[in-house]
């Protein structure tokens, strides 16, 4: 199924780095104060808890799993397991930064949303995306953004890690 | 055969109606998912919209409380709309046989049925008779099968010790006409208990047990001596009336969990019980309410078990539509 898979030269620390001074900016510019990183699993979980320590955040990083929130189970079923959500502090009336690794169709963004309301009603979430693929299939933008990517049809890219992060493409059906 | 009806073409589960011959695998992946399901009840909204427009008929031909209400309340976790039919409300009783009963229920577009009936099988003859898009559970048959009280057990215990090597269980009571101990039986040995023993009177405990993986005891002290887990059956108040038991009383005096018993297990020693318990017949109150004791647990995990089951065999029904 997948060709070969040439690691994308691209430094992920240092998008990171930057992600995290220009969320910062974000954060203090529109008033959201102790702000509650979530990552989107698995590749959204590592690039939450780089940005968390980059921002030196006390609380723990929240993790969810949307397994249960996609769109697709009745064409696909059951996701193989994977660890689930954990969102170890209250949401109600917190300001989320929400983190995942690729932001593509905007469906998980969705899904991931779903699933943050229904633990409580946070006052805002802020998305942050390692990387942007510029093809949405819903309304849904990033805030913070690392770095855009636009790929060719059947191209897919994935984040590796946690140690060391990479982004590997691969060609589906080629 | 029954490995053949209940899975699919990639071995995914499609109905679930035995625990008997299916792999360990798969035993594991229903307690992996459940394990994944036991925060939903926990959050604020204690719901997941993974079977959003499903349909979920639970089709009780026995009586039925903690099983009906668990699968009612897994299914509406789940967001599928339930409906539940009991015999006393239903048209058998006017006569309707019971596939002219499942032709109608289809007809309203079921995408599952959960069953219970009293007679050993009537679960895996709806299975045989249902469309390719429906799954059928099976919420206990005669003597026969309670997979999801297996897997329940199962989940608890393995909850409680880690895992399953290396574990003594007990298995306590009315084992002959006990369709929990059968499906136990298979589910522990398939997850790979190694000491499973089935402790009761020799009238109530079959012959061949040895052939399903349990040693036979029928001198309790002995039977749960150095268990980690001691499983107590309810014992069926019309065993009573027939010859296979002398008195209530007598069956405490012989086969009661007590206190004093207690202290011949484990001292970490794990109690349980399906439910409903008989309180001075086979368990002791200081027992059942005691500080080993997990029998509201397990309740609590009978809820993710059967999510787990219901949104497995739903989510695999994709291949047959497709």
């Amino acid at each position: 199924m997948s060709k070969s898979k040439p690691v994308v030269d691209l430094d992920v620390e240092a998008v990171i780095a930057d992600m995290a001074t220009r969320l910062k900016q974000f954060l203090k510019a529109s008033k959201r104060s102790k702000p509650l990183i979530v990552g989107v699993h698995t590749g959204g979980v590592w690039v939450a808890h780089a940005l968390h320590e980059a921002l030196g955040l006390g609380e723990a990083v929240g993790e969810l799993n949307i397994a249960f929130y996609r769109d697709d189970f009745s064409r696909i079923g059951m996701h193989p397991t994977v660890s689930p959500s954990n969102l170890p502090v209250a949401v109600e009336d917190r300001h989320l930064v929400l983190v995942d690794d690729i932001l593509y169709s905007g469906r998980t963004v969705r899904a991931a949303m779903n699933e943050i309301f229904d633990y409580g009603r946070p006052a805002s979430i802020t998305l942050a995306v390692l990387i942007d693929r510029e093809e949405r299939d819903l309304p849904i933008r990033a805030d913070i953004v690392g770095a855009t990517m636009q790929l060719a049809a059947g191209e897919h890219v994935k984040l590796t890690g946690p140690q060391p992060m990479k982004l590997e493409l691969s060609k589906v059906g080629a | 055969m029954s490995l053949a009806l209940q899975t699919d073409s990639k071995g995914r589960l499609r109905h679930f109606l035995t625990v008997e011959g299916l792999p360990r695998s798969l035993l594991t992946e229903i307690l992996d998912n459940a394990e994944r399901f036991t925060g939903v009840g926990e959050r604020a909204v204690k719901k997941v919209p993974l079977l959003r427009g499903k349909t979920v008929i639970n089709l009780f031909f026995e009586p039925s409380t903690r099983t009906r209400t668990t699968f009612d309340l897994a299914a509406k976790r789940l967001s599928a709309d339930v409906m539940n039919i009991s015999i006393e409300t239903s048209s058998a009783k006017k006569g309707e046989s019971l596939a002219d009963t499942l032709r109608n229920l289809e007809a309203m577009h079921t995408d599952m049925f959960v069953v219970r009936h009293q007679s050993s099988g009537a679960p895996f003859y709806i299975a045989q008779q249902v469309g390719p898009e429906v799954s059928v559970i099976n919420g206990g048959d005669g003597r026969h099968s309670h997979p999801t009280q297996a897997m329940l057990d199962a989940f608890t215990i393995r909850r409680v010790k880690g895992g399953f090597d290396g574990l003594s269980v007990a298995i306590v009571g009315d084992i002959a006409h006990s369709r929990v101990a059968r499906s136990e039986i298979h589910a522990l040995r398939t997850l790979g208990v190694s000491d499973l023993r089935a402790v009761g009177p020799r009238t109530l405990v079959p012959t061949g047990i040895e052939a399903m993986g349990a040693t036979p005891y029928y001198d309790m002290e002995e039977g749960i001596r150095g268990c980690d887990v001691i499983v107590m059956l309810r014992l069926q108040q019309e065993r009573m009336d027939s010859a296979l038991l002398p008195s209530a009383h007598e069956y405490f005096q012989l086969y009661g969990l007590t206190q004093q018993r207690l202290k011949l297990a484990k001292r970490d020693v794990t109690v349980m019980h399906p439910g409903p318990i008989n309180r001075g017949i086979e368990i002791e109150s200081a027992v059942a309410d005691g500080s080993q004791s997990v029998i509201l647990q397990q309740v609590t995990h009978g809820i993710a078990v059967r999510m787990a089951v219901m949104a497995m065999c739903m989510g695999n029904q994709a291949e047959a539509g497709e």
